[in-house]
């Protein structure tokens, strides 16, 4: 057998895992779907799903409350790997993630400013938050990749200016915490928590089409993306433009992270997770990595999804609480099994 | 083909690295590029390359692919070594890629012998493994020109053996117009056909590793002192004696 031939096949290999990974999700969105206060069994959600039933008390539960947070967890974990998957890669730091370089901590702040000034905006405020998220965690993405402008933009540089953009994020965010009123603090610690309940299917859409908008393209700058683990000199000399290619990156995670957290909030972990499971299990050849990265993204987060509900019966965490109670102990399995490894 | 660099000049803010270099390259042959630290060796190949911003011409004879292989750096990133060959193929790589790049990083593994390794993790190798897999990841794209920076350094003797032999094969074989930064001076002297001496960003030769390997040459640009000796096949060995009394002696360029 050639060696191209080999290759082929360990590259059939790595689609084997995503395609299991996928299937795993289908499982996970389905379990997902029966958990809540009422149990359904697995019949009950697919009778729902596919309209197969009479019952307008299971329609309704089914398709209008659970599926679309189901379907929040999978765009939004998706959503979460692909942008943490692609800062580990252009930053070559197996730590950042959006949550790590303050896009989070600006998302927060904009969510927190929309809160307090809820009545002066001309919009009802389930759209002002999560428009004001999105331009915060746009806006510290491009302020990162503008501090990169100014000079070479080293990886390091960049990393330094996200965590600049971290901290003072989040010292805005207690800023205004301070200011807030009892009321405006609640709901503003309550969208820190994150959560999955305020889900509804058109929001659920354009996290969806914002996704479906820049994974291709990130998918085309695949190869580009994996020679750039050996480093930028060596991916110049193979004839990469590596700024813009960064530049390029930069903005793909600002609209991901963006759209990702606009509707539920701060969600740590699955960003710096998913990232590393998919790289365990598919290598660093960008164009699985990107898919895998995706798949278990929305799985962790479907499990997170399912988990909160399941910890205190009859009470939904905050799932933004849960996937860092989950996350961290598998975090710390993670470094040190990679650590035997080495 | 042929290489002519004409004015070539690098400056990084106010300081020049490289001043107004003159030289010619034959297709077929290694030019070594010697000289102490700082001299401005790395700062000519990657003008050569186009990665850093440099007045001054260099001609080709025809439009050049151009291979170059940066200074050796850790490499740990989970790829195996036929994907980093692979990698060396980006300009046609296809996301699927297709029968004719495979094919490429094949045959090129199998020139410089390193087919058993095509499934082991870049990470796993040592690093004149490392070096070879990456001598071949620029091979791959059927270079016409290859710039190496020091591509044997930190490299234990055997290794650097067969590196240098084997790019003396390649170049040989392919005709290409190979440029290798060295600090070596006996590895230069044995495997380069001609060497070029830069000290301060000025030429200071250029010609048979016999004609510049010479201790009043060598002696103000290192800053050392050095013995010159006929080896046992003829190739003038360098023999280091100890620092230079008076350290910076300045020497014209000619």
């Amino acid at each position: 057998m050639s060696l191209g031939d080999e290759w082929r096949s360990r590259d059939r290999r790595r689609t084997v895992v995503s395609v299991a990974a996928a299937w795993v999700l289908g499982v996970a969105i389905v379990a997902d779907i029966a958990t809540g206060p009422a149990m359904l069994p697995v019949g009950s959600v697919m009778a729902g799903l596919f309209g197969t039933t009479d019952d307008p008390l299971l329609l309704a539960i089914v398709g209008h409350i659970r599926l679309p947070i189901a379907l929040m967890a999978v765009a939004v974990g998706a959503a979460l790997g692909v942008s943490g998957a692609t800062m580990q890669t252009i930053l070559r730091n197996p730590l950042a993630s959006s949550y790590t370089l303050g896009i989070s901590a600006g998302a927060g702040f904009g969510a927190a400013l929309a809160i307090l000034v809820g009545e002066a905006l001309p919009l009802p405020q389930t759209w002002a938050v999560p428009i004001a998220a999105f331009a915060f965690a746009a806006l510290t993405c491009l302020l990162v990749a503008a501090v990169g402008r100014l000079r070479d933009a080293t990886p390091e540089l960049l990393i330094l200016a996200g965590i600049a953009c971290l901290f003072l994020f989040q010292a805005l965010q207690s800023l205004l915490q301070f200011l807030a009123s009892p009321e405006a603090l609640q709901q503003i610690v309550f969208w820190l928590f994150g959560s999955l309940q305020q889900a509804t299917l058109p929001k659920v859409g354009i996290v969806a089409a914002v996704l479906a908008l820049v994974l291709p393209l990130l998918l085309r700058d695949a190869w580009r993306f994996t020679a750039l683990h050996l480093g930028d000199d060596r991916a110049r000399g193979l004839g990469i433009d590596v700024r813009a290619l960064r530049l390029r990156a930069f903005l793909a995670v600002s609209l991901l992270t963006g759209a990702a957290v606009a509707f539920v909030g701060t969600i740590g972990f699955i960003g710096l997770v998913a990232p590393h499971i998919a790289r365990l299990l598919v290598g660093e050849d960008q164009r699985h990595l990107l898919v895998a990265s995706a798949l278990f993204g929305a799985l962790l987060l479907s499990s997170a999804s399912v988990a909160s509900k399941l910890l205190i019966p009859g009470t939904v965490f905050p799932i933004g609480i849960v996937t860092a109670l989950i996350g961290v102990p598998f975090f710390f399995w993670l470094v040190l099994a990679g650590g035997r490894r080495r | 083909m042929n290489l002519d660099i004409v004015g070539l000049t690098v400056r990084y803010g106010a300081r020049i690295a490289v001043q107004d270099l003159a030289l010619t390259l034959h297709p077929g042959e290694i030019l070594a590029l010697l000289g102490a630290n700082g001299s401005g060796k790395t700062s000519v190949l990657r003008a050569l390359a186009g990665l850093t911003p440099h007045t001054g011409t260099a001609r080709w004879s025809s439009p050049p692919r151009i291979g170059y292989m940066p200074q050796d750096s850790a490499a740990n990133a989970a790829l195996t070594v036929f994907e980093v060959v692979l990698l060396g193929r980006m300009r046609s790589l296809r996301f699927r890629p297709d029968a004719a790049d495979l094919a490429a990083a094949e045959t090129t593994l199998r020139e410089i012998g390193l087919h058993d390794l095509a499934e082991r993790r870049i990470g796993e190798l040592s690093g004149g493994q490392r070096q070879m897999v990456f001598l071949a990841q620029v091979l791959a794209a059927d270079p016409h020109a290859l710039l190496l920076d020091e591509p044997t350094s930190a490299l234990d003797i055997a290794h650097q053996l067969r590196i240098l032999e084997l790019l003396r094969a390649v170049t040989r074989r392919r005709g290409l117009t190979t440029l290798v930064v060295m600090h070596d001076l006996n590895a230069a002297a044995r495997f380069a056909d001609r060497v070029a001496l830069l000290h301060r960003g000025g030429l200071i030769g250029v010609g048979a590793p016999a004609d510049i390997l010479r201790a009043e040459t060598l002696e103000p640009v290192f800053g050392a002192r050095v013995a010159v000796l006929p080896g046992p096949d003829g190739v003038p060995v360098v023999v280091p004696l100890g620092a230079a009394t008076q350290a910076g002696e300045k020497i014209a360029p000619s």
